[in-house]
């Protein structure tokens, strides 16, 4: 009698506790280190709003489509914009979650944030491996009022598959025939100079530790590491700070509908105050969901970051989409998201 | 005479034991064949050449794996060179010199070495050691040794503090506790009888070690070395910290350079198509040096105790 009722009372829990698991889908994410620190502070905002939790691994816009392609994960993100051919073949969609700035960071001894001036082309030269020392004649012309050592230029670059990689070698490439002509852009490119550290937290620990050096981080890296940042030049010859409002003064000139799946590149746009290396950074989301649950709890926890995120994202400088093109997003996933045959979303 | 199994436990044990014999066996043989096949990309397009082409272009799609092994190798030999002296030092010490009440401690000291994890020694090493050897010894090491002619380039160039020799050095604290461990045990099993017969004879203590404890203790010592080197020879996490990850040929012990294991530690996660085929080959390579290293050993030792008369 007891043993009956005691079975009857476990096969009702654990029926009931099938119930409660439905409602509760965990989102996983993975994909690149570049807007890791904002995806992590919606996540935990998102989770105290509404309890549910969103897992994003950063590994790499590399390691994003590899893992949104194997179908380990219910987004991948990446900051190099997959090509159209690539879109359809796959049937993901993609679209814009933010935008950010990647900068030059030093670790010269008396140099403060912000002070050091750089041009495009002197970058690509020290990262080629053509300007070898920090008081070479072409940077200290350009910063008189700087004591820069007799040192070698100890150059950081990333290892691993980057999209924080594309969008500087896309600068790069842009301002230096030379570099565009010897190495190229990509996630993943031959460095003609430097060492490789993985992620941009890598990057970031391998300036902080290594006297004499130079690499790029996404903004927020740098802030949070305590580095030394550079100004650079930008397309109309005026030197800038990376900050908020360069930021967005690049983005403000995107044409988002130019490129399949919104996959616009921000480098070197027009504006006095446009900051040269700014990127986007991509969703990745399959068109035809298999697991519908997944895909509605991904398509909120977006929503959300759309709707109440764009605070948290000025704080840590990175510029919030304009809700032009969050409504544009919006009517793309009614349109194109899917599941079973039927809309995904209603 | 074949032995009678007297009841089914026997066969069973045997059975059982024969099984797992035979799955590590299997495990070995599916490894190595999972490794042909993921590789079978860059095998077809390169051959043999990619031992010892230097290229490493992922946008162009061209590898080649000459970089990779040189510092795999490079870094263990460095390693060796300073474990291998150090671990005799220290295994002499503990077994002749060290008064009594010492040898205790300094043996716990040694095997807690051995139990740290990898990645705490890459850590220690990028955030205490690298800026440490970068600023006061490195700079110092260059200038001393650096215009000594024929080996000089070797010590050349900008104190980066990361690279290759770093690297083999952090790997040198990591093996010294095997080393020191294996070679400490075997000079103990020395016969007391044998060592108290030299020293009546009238040897110091140095020509004891070197002319009886150490050909006595040969076969042992070497199964020492091999441990440490295969641990040398696949450690990831701590070389990937501080060897730079640059493909480029290292122009002297203190460049930066790149060894096997930590180009796939940074490489294999989101790789694709050629290079992903080049990575496994890289690992199928790794796979083969660790091989032809134990039994290289192997053959070493046989030789050895041929000429002792001990084999025939």
């Amino acid at each position: 009698m007891l043993k009956r009722s005691l079975v009857k009372l476990s096969v009702a829990l654990a029926l009931g506790m099938t119930a409660f698991a439905s409602q509760a889908v965990d989102i996983t994410g993975a994909g690149a280190t570049f807007p890791f620190p904002i995806y992590a502070k919606w996540a935990a905002d998102y989770k105290a709003a509404s309890g549910k939790a969103v897992n994003y691994q950063s590994i790499g816009s590399g390691g994003g489509v590899q893992q949104i392609t194997a179908k380990t994960v219910d987004f991948g993100a990446t900051d190099d914009p997959m090509s159209g051919e690539q879109l359809e073949k796959l049937g993901l969609l993609q679209f814009p979650a933010v935008i950010g700035g990647t900068v030059p960071v030093v670790n010269v001894e008396g140099v403060q944030s912000g002070q050091l001036k750089l041009t495009g082309a002197l970058v690509a030269d020290i990262y080629l491996g053509k300007i070898k020392r920090w008081n070479d004649p072409a940077i200290q012309s350009l910063n008189a009022d700087v004591k820069l050592p007799a040192a070698d230029i100890i150059v950081v670059h990333r290892s691993d598959g980057s999209g924080t990689t594309f969008g500087w070698t896309n600068y790069l490439s842009k301002v230096s025939p030379d570099w565009k002509a010897k190495v190229g852009e990509g996630k993943a490119v031959k460095w003609p100079a430097g060492q490789g550290g993985k992620g941009n937290e890598g990057v970031a620990a391998y300036v902080k530790q290594l006297k004499n050096s130079i690499g790029y981080v996404e903004f927020a890296y740098a802030k949070q590491n305590g580095l030394a940042w550079t100004q650079l030049s930008n397309m109309d010859g005026k030197f800038v700070q990376p900050e908020l409002k360069a930021f967005a003064a690049a983005a403000a000139n995107a044409k988002w509908d130019s490129a399949p799946g919104m996959g616009v590149v921000l480098t070197e746009q027009p504006g006095a105050e446009s900051w040269p290396v700014t990127s986007a950074t991509f969703i990745l989301l399959y068109k035809e969901q298999i697991k519908p649950e997944n895909g509605k709890a991904t398509v909120a926890f977006f929503d959300f970051a759309f709707a109440k995120g764009a605070e948290a994202a000025a704080a840590m400088d990175y510029v919030p989409l304009p809700a032009v093109v969050t409504d544009q997003i919006r009517a793309k996933w009614k349109a194109d998201l899917k599941a079973g045959g039927k809309p995904l979303l209603d | 005479m074949k032995k009678v199994q007297h009841s089914w436990h026997d066969t069973a044990f045997s059975n059982v034991t024969r099984t797992f014999s035979f799955l590590v066996f299997s495990l070995l043989a599916a490894i190595m064949f999972s490794l042909v096949y993921g590789s079978q990309e860059t095998l077809a397009k390169y051959g043999l050449s990619f031992l010892w082409t230097n290229e490493w272009d992922p946008v162009q799609a061209e590898f080649g794996a000459l970089v990779p092994i040189l510092g795999t190798l490079l870094t263990s030999f460095v390693a060796l060179l300073i474990a291998i002296p150090v671990s005799f030092g220290i295994a002499i010490f503990l077994t002749e010199l060290a008064p009594g009440w010492l040898r205790r401690p300094i043996g716990t000291a040694i095997e807690m070495l051995a139990a740290i994890p990898s990645i705490i020694y890459g850590m220690w090493g990028l955030f205490v050691f690298v800026p440490f050897f970068q600023e006061y010894v490195q700079p110092s090491l260059i200038q001393a040794l650096s215009p000594i002619p024929f080996i000089g380039w070797m010590f050349s160039g900008a104190p980066f503090g990361i690279g290759i020799f770093t690297a083999g050095l952090i790997l040198a604290i990591m093996v010294i506790p095997f080393i020191a461990a294996v070679m400490r045990d075997v000079f103990e099993l020395v016969p007391p009888l044998l060592k108290e017969s030299a020293y009546g004879l009238g040897s110091s203590t140095w020509e004891v070690m070197w002319k009886v404890v150490l050909p006595f203790t040969r076969s042992g010592v070497i199964g020492g070395i091999m441990l440490g080197l295969g641990r040398a020879l696949g450690e990831t996490m701590a070389v990937t910290f501080v060897i730079g990850n640059a493909f480029r040929m290292p122009q002297s012990f203190f460049a930066p350079g790149n060894s096997i294991a930590s180009a796939l530690a940074n490489e294999f996660n989101e790789a694709a198509g050629m290079q992903k085929s080049a990575l496994i080959e890289l690992g199928l390579i790794l796979f083969l040096i660790t091989t032809v290293v134990l039994a290289l050993a192997k053959m070493m030792l046989m030789r050895m105790d041929r000429a002792e008369g001990k084999k025939t």
